[in-house]
């Protein structure tokens, strides 16, 4: 499996085998609080980089998950559907939105390694 | 700091809420904390279980003195002024002329002629320049910009306030008195903003961080912040100014027909007096009612509303997830012939009709002090 790529928006990518899997950082689960509410795109749904993907919502507000590269869902997680706490508990392991096939795998080289986006995290506070 | 903090005015205990970790945003230009390490949803549930202390502080509390002051902030407000008790507080609206709502507020009677009178933040100033003006100096108004407020609400208040005040147990819901509260004196009311029992505390600004250190020390309280303070209220159907009563809305439309007092409907003497009696009489043409989302989504404020067929009847003011509900709550309008309860209704979210229904407010039973 790939390192982790992050973006600016706070999601992250991993990719095996030509197969993203996309979540949310701890950063985004921190600020976003408690998520009661979470969408995801059904297989076969086509995704453009920074295209809205999924949905997540907090008892404060709602926000949009975009997708860090364009490509086909294979699978939405319907764990994080069932239980939105998840996303607090494990954001970036376990409580993955969804899973998709790269059209571009290119688009990897413009998102942030874990080191950067740490430096990016650090400029935002 | 950023820029933005710069301009904001800080809280008496704004060094405290600091020091308890809060996340402190921008509200009605204070910096007040939403939520504490523990989160909207733990304050929250812990509100529902134990107690809460906000600390309300940013909102205008003022007195007017004068003969009177009653009669003459009865010409101001639709609520019975005159006839509420000496250490009884009351719920009321300012209206303007096309019975629109300038802001709700709470008043209390200290003595025949003295009011105490609690205001939102965002409208103190507005409010007290409407006060100024109408109470045309046969009246005093004084702005009291040298004490805190806060809120201490949840099924255990009492047990916390009795233990740091002989005085409060003996306190009615909707009443006022001095009390002292670990030795600190304060001006208390039985009342509140989440439907539960609880006191909210007028202390001077010097003696603030003292007494919720006091409050705090209880087992049974925690901090909670103005997240958890607006899920509370929204479960607990109650409006907040600005989201679910305007200056578009009179208080026969958002379902606040109980505050006009008898005396006040046979006689009027309020502005919009004229439209909102004959709201009353013939029944307004769109109300506030509870909704209830039928799926798991929350619907936000201004989420538009339709019938079943998908013709806009309004829109939600006020939707979120309810932590005590367990599921999405909101309030919305809908014209009269949609209000009954059990109405069926579509809410537009994110461009889907989803299910939902008119359904009673409010969402979790109050449970105000009663005795």
């Amino acid at each position: 499996m790939s390192d982790i790529r992050f973006t600016k928006d706070h999601e992250w990518i991993q990719v095996e085998g030509g197969v993203g899997t996309v979540g949310i950082s701890d950063y985004a689960q921190h600020a976003l609080g408690d998520v009661v509410y979470v969408e995801v795109p059904a297989a076969g749904t086509v995704l453009t980089k920074g295209g809205e993907a999924a949905v997540v919502e907090s008892v404060k507000a709602a926000s949009e998950v975009y997708s860090p590269v364009s490509g086909t869902v294979t699978k939405g997680n319907q764990a994080i559907v069932d239980q939105p706490g998840l996303i607090n508990q494990s954001p970036e392991d376990g409580a993955w939105f969804f899973k998709l096939t790269l059209s571009d795998p290119s688009e990897l080289d413009g998102l942030m390694d874990r080191a950067a986006y740490d430096e990016f995290l650090a400029t935002l506070d | 700091m950023s820029d933005s903090d710069t301009l904001l005015l800080s809280v008496p205990l704004d060094g405290l809420h600091r020091e308890l970790g809060a996340k402190m945003v921008p509200f009605a230009g204070y910096a007040m904390p939403v939520q504490y390490p523990d989160g909207v949803l733990a304050e929250h549930l812990h509100t529902r279980a134990g107690a809460g202390l906000f600390d309300v502080s940013h909102m205008g509390q003022a007195e007017i003195r004068g003969a009177n002051a009653a009669a003459l902030l009865e010409t101001l407000v639709p609520g019975d002024i005159q006839g509420l008790g000496i250490g009884r507080t009351r719920y009321t609206v300012f209206t303007n002329d096309q019975g629109g709502i300038l802001d709700d507020l709470m008043v209390s009677k200290l003595a025949e002629d003295h009011l105490f009178l609690v205001i939102n933040a965002a409208c103190k100033h507005a409010d007290f320049a409407h006060l100024l003006a109408h109470l045309d100096g046969k009246a005093e108004l004084r702005l009291i910009e040298d004490r805190a407020l806060v809120a201490l609400q949840g099924p255990l208040a009492a047990q916390a306030m009795a233990a740091l005040s002989p005085e409060a147990g003996a306190m009615g819901f909707m009443s006022i008195r001095e009390i002292t509260v670990a030795g600190i004196a304060c001006l208390a009311t039985r009342s509140g903003y989440t439907g539960e029992d609880g006191w909210e505390l007028s202390v001077p600004t010097a003696k603030a961080e003292a007494l919720v250190r006091a409050l705090l020390a209880r087992p049974e309280v925690k901090p909670a912040g103005l997240g958890a303070r607006d899920s509370l209220r929204l479960e607990a159907g109650l409006c907040l100014y600005g989201s679910d009563i305007d200056t578009e809305t009179t208080p026969v439309e958002a379902g606040l027909s109980w505050i006009i007092g008898k005396r006040r409907r046979a006689e009027g003497g309020f502005p919009g007096a004229a439209i909102i009696q004959k709201q009353l009489a013939e029944g307004p043409a769109r109300l506030r009612v509870g909704i209830q989302p039928l799926g798991r989504a929350p619907a936000r404020a201004h989420t538009e509303i339709t019938d079943p067929d998908g013709t806009r009847l309004g829109e939600i003011c006020s939707g979120g997830f309810g932590p005590s509900a367990d599921r999405p709550v909101a309030m919305g309008y809908v014209p009269a012939a949609f209000a009954a309860i059990g109405t069926p209704i579509k809410l537009v979210v994110r461009g889907k009709a989803l299910d939902a229904q008119v359904a009673a407010l409010p969402f979790v039973a109050h449970r105000y002090h009663k005795g």
